[in-house]
């Protein structure tokens, strides 16, 4: 295992927690060490816990594990809420002349560090700067250069002028100075510097870059947790591309936008949690029978209903893949990483094009709101290419018009893949419907044209299945007869797990599966092996149903969904545990 | 473009499957008219429509077109205009399409502004699922599913346009068919959303709001020289006046600026390069 650092701030929602973990999460990235974080946050605005957790190496961190070393506490509750992941020797910084931190316990064998924040802070121009005081206490505990403070600061603060970012600089050298001077324990954490170079951001954003990168032009949506920041990262960037962000009036609209826009032949999107998928099936179906490419992100929550907005869950599988009422022909993608996201939102707008479908894109609140770092090449945009598929034009499109020159916008075709005209292309003006139609997109309730246009749209399915490759990604041990199976954010917990494993002289292999429907074909390699576990985000085991029908077998599973995604030290004992298990009806 | 189109050129040549004598007929041709007289042609208009008697108008001309769910024709039809501006779109709904399933969207589509055409087939009452009470049925109105009528006061849809803030309101009848179109055309030539709610009555279920009921009480405002249609609040009491109905511009906005034009939508955002654009690294750096 790296030698890794953990680290939080928690204190109530409003004390500005998040933009100080995402201060110091950046200062660990630009001093060239990875990064991976995690928030806990309640839905409310102020008030309520929240905390921000960084996990820093020199090597890469996928994962969060069940251990802090550092913890700025702000709140006695910060300390309640993290006593489990707190060890022997952990530090709890704390400002025990705060009134509500005052007669605070540290538990026995941590270290408490009894730093008077709010004073330090005032003394340097504002209480307002408390956070960064601790930052720079916790800079002095973790023996990281203060200096590489100074950017991220900057970045925070500059807009709002020099002077500020000059104080805040002072608060955080005297946080450490404070430290230094008033503690003589040693310390041994040593979070050395490197030279690399890395960029810092979490699964949303890596959505919304992958959108502008794949030219999509038009997004429509409305807020909700966690996938908002889709949103609020193209507000602002799409226009330099001229593109187009939209919040409508409910997710109703978003979607109808969004398939508005993908009719005029941009590459639309839309994103939403479980609640919006909801309201948005209805058009879905339309969407499909259309034959309108269109991305559709569903950043996945704790469900059903309100469920837990800001919990993690996978439980949209089935909704997804099944959702609507009829039989519909779709793509769903699972970006396994944050960087996936950028590269599956890319695939997702080729794939909605060349097959003229929606296309889901699962993605998950634990990959959503997480920042991770990754070298910039990860994101390699002379990599990405743009396939709009079957589209016609002025020269072109007399080859698909019939005898009366009427434009054929579902011709019956070998692929199950028609043209497609673009308004505003001449001759090409046709009817887009949700109605069976015939080839001309004009209702029809004839018998035969229903079921020669059902199998037509099914057709790109079959066709999709040939020509993509459905690839999945492998680890660990591939000669293991333990499989493991995952889909989605998991990936990293279970990539840290297998190091775990082995250190207990449990071989696994593992298979993270980026691809929902269609998917690679597991069948073979799920007979092949002695013990087939699948690891999900939900309570039934939505993605082990499915495996089980494809290969008719039975497969043990690890679920989770108190709301909190798999830590990697804790998933590795389930597996464990999980591999000595018979399996049950 | 080009100038030599004819209103029939907008003309499917699928047979309309409304009933004879259907004030939709109406409707439609005027729209045609309306396009045809605005210089448009079918390769450059994009027509939408929700579900019902209405939402097969897009079957019946010849447009690219789209008929959507029920009641959200108007944010299908935004999205087009804002993805490419150079189209000249129109939507079509019904009064249960636009003003009960698709209410929200209308009073949103109104405050929104986009530059497209809505016009709604009114005709109070639901015709394609066989005569019950829609949002304009009159209160005391008996259908199958409120024998003693709905109880609950019609919807003023010109009210909810104008609270919303619409920069243009109109009302026209299907029967009249030259100032139908002439109202259309206006609606279309405005700069902004160009909101038409045309009486269209159901010759097979409404026996109430028919045809000679709209001959005999529709007051046209194109004979009332004293009324101003920019004038908001003669507007308003105009739409607020429920004794009469009125036909032709209630109320225009002189100061309307469409939506794309605030938003700077200019180009066709079917256009996009083969790969990721130039200057994409940009992208990834920020997150540095």
């Amino acid at each position: 295992m790296p030698a890794d650092f953990n680290w939080a701030i928690g204190g109530e929602a409003g004390d500005g927690i998040d933009s100080t973990g995402k201060i110091f999460a950046q200062a660990l990235s630009r001093a060239g060490r990875h990064v991976f974080t995690s928030k806990d946050f309640a839905s409310r605005i102020r008030g309520g816990y929240t905390a921000y957790k960084v996990r820093t190496s020199v090597d890469q961190v996928q994962s969060v594990v069940d251990r802090l070393d550092v913890l700025i506490a702000l709140t006695p509750r910060t300390i309640d809420e993290n006593l489990d992941e707190l060890r022997e020797g952990s530090v709890i910084v704390y400002d025990g002349e705060r009134t509500t931190m005052q007669g605070v316990e540290i538990p026995e064998g941590m270290v408490g560090l009894n730093v008077p924040l709010q004073s330090i802070a005032e003394e340097k121009g504002g209480a307002i700067m408390r956070n960064v005081v601790a930052l720079g206490a916790a800079c002095a505990v973790a023996n990281f250069p203060i200096e590489h403070l100074d950017s991220s600061l900057e970045k925070r603060f500059g807009g709002k002028g020099q002077a500020i970012v000059d104080n805040n600089r002072k608060a955080a050298r005297a946080g450490r100075d404070y430290v230094n001077e008033n503690f003589d324990h040693e310390f041994d954490y040593d979070l050395e510097t490197t030279d690399n170079d890395y960029v810092l951001l979490n699964g949303d954003e890596a959505i919304g870059m992958g959108a502008i990168a794949a030219g999509c032009r038009f997004y429509a949506g409305y807020p909700i947790t966690p996938a908002t920041d889709v949103m609020e990262y193209l507000t602002g960037r799409i226009e330099q591309y001229g593109g187009h962000v939209v919040q409508a009036e409910d997710e109703l609209a978003a979607i109808n936008l969004a398939l508005g826009g993908a009719r005029a032949g941009a590459r639309a999107m839309t994103a939403t949690s479980g609640p919006g998928i909801d309201l948005m099936t209805e058009t879905f179906g339309l969407i499909a029978t259309s034959e309108t490419p269109l991305v559709i992100v569903d950043v996945m929550r704790s469900g059903p209903s309100t469920g837990m907005p800001t919990k993690q869950e996978q439980g949209d599988l089935n909704q997804m893949v099944y959702g609507g009422h009829g039989e519909i022909p779709r793509f769903t993608l699972a970006p396994t990483t944050v960087a996936e996201c950028f590269h599956k939102t890319v695939e997702a707008f080729n794939l909605a094009e060349k097959y003229q479908t929606p296309v889901y894109l699962a993605a998950d609140l634990a990959m959503a709101v997480t920042e991770q770092t990754f070298a910039p090449e990860e994101f390699d945009m002379d990599a990405v290419e743009i396939d709009r598929g079957k589209v016609v034009d002025d020269d072109t499109i007399s080859e698909w018009q019939n005898e009366k020159g009427q434009f054929k916008p579902h011709a019956l075709t070998d692929d199950g893949v028609s043209p497609r005209s673009f308004p505003g292309t001449t001759g090409g003006a046709h009817m887009s419907t949700g109605l069976e139609h015939d080839e001309l997109g004009r209702r029809t309730e004839d018998t035969d044209m229903r079921v020669e246009q059902v199998d037509k749209r099914n057709r790109k399915v079959e066709t999709a299945k040939e020509r993509e490759p459905w690839a999945y990604r492998e680890f660990g041990d591939t000669d293991s007869g333990n499989l493991v199976i995952s889909w989605g954010s998991n990936e990293g917990a279970m990539v840290e797990a297998i190091e775990f494993l082995e250190e207990d002289g449990v071989d696994v292999r593992f298979i993270s599966v980026p691809y929902i429907f269609p998917r690679p074909d597991l069948s073979e390699v799920i007979n092949d092996a002695d013990d087939v576990i699948v690891v999900e985000c939900n309570n039934t085991g939505q993605f082990a149903d499915i495996l089980e029908h494809d290969a008719l077998t039975r497969v043990k599973r690890v679920n989770k969904y108190n709301g909190v995604r798999f830590k990697a030290d804790e998933l590795a004992e389930e597996i464990k545990e999980t591999l000595s298990q018979e399996i049950t009806a | 473009m080009s100038s030599d189109v004819r209103f029939t050129d907008f003309k499917s040549d699928k047979q309309p499957t409304w009933c004879p004598g259907c004030g939709d007929f109406g409707t439609m041709n005027g729209m045609m008219k309306a396009l045809a007289n605005t210089g448009n042609d079918p390769d450059n208009t994009f027509v939408v429509a929700g579900i019902g008697c209405s939402g097969k108008i897009g079957t019946y001309m010849h447009s690219y077109a789209m008929h959507g769910v029920h009641g959200r024709a108007l944010p299908v039809g935004a999205g087009v205009k804002m993805a490419n501006p150079d189209l000249e779109v129109m939507v079509a709904g019904g009064d249960g399409d636009g003003y009960s399933i698709g209410a929200g969207h209308f009073v949103h589509a109104v405050r929104r502004n986009v530059d497209m055409t809505y016009v709604v087939m009114d005709n109070r009452i639901y015709g394609l699922t066989k005569g019950q009470a829609s949002p304009t049925s009159r209160e005391d109105f008996q259908t199958s599913t409120t024998p003693e009528g709905p109880k609950q006061p019609p919807v003023n849809p010109m009210a909810l346009a104008l609270a919303a803030g619409a920069t243009f309101i109109a009302q026209s009848f299907s029967s009249d068919a030259m100032r139908h179109a002439e109202i259309v055309q206006e609606a279309i030539e405005h700069d902004g959303f160009g909101f038409v709610n045309v009486f269209s009555p159901c010759v097979t279920f409404n026996d109430v709001d028919t045809y000679d009921y709209f001959r005999d009480n529709l007051v046209d405002l194109g004979d009332d020289d004293d009324h101003d249609r920019y004038d908001f609040d003669a507007a308003k009491d105009k739409i607020l006046d429920a004794s009469k109905e009125y036909q032709g511009v209630i109320y225009q906005n002189e100061n309307s600026v469409p939506y794309e034009e605030q938003h700077g939508l200019d180009s066709n955002m079917a256009d996009i390069p083969e790969g990721a654009p130039d200057d994409a690294m940009d992208l990834v750096r920020e997150f540095y």
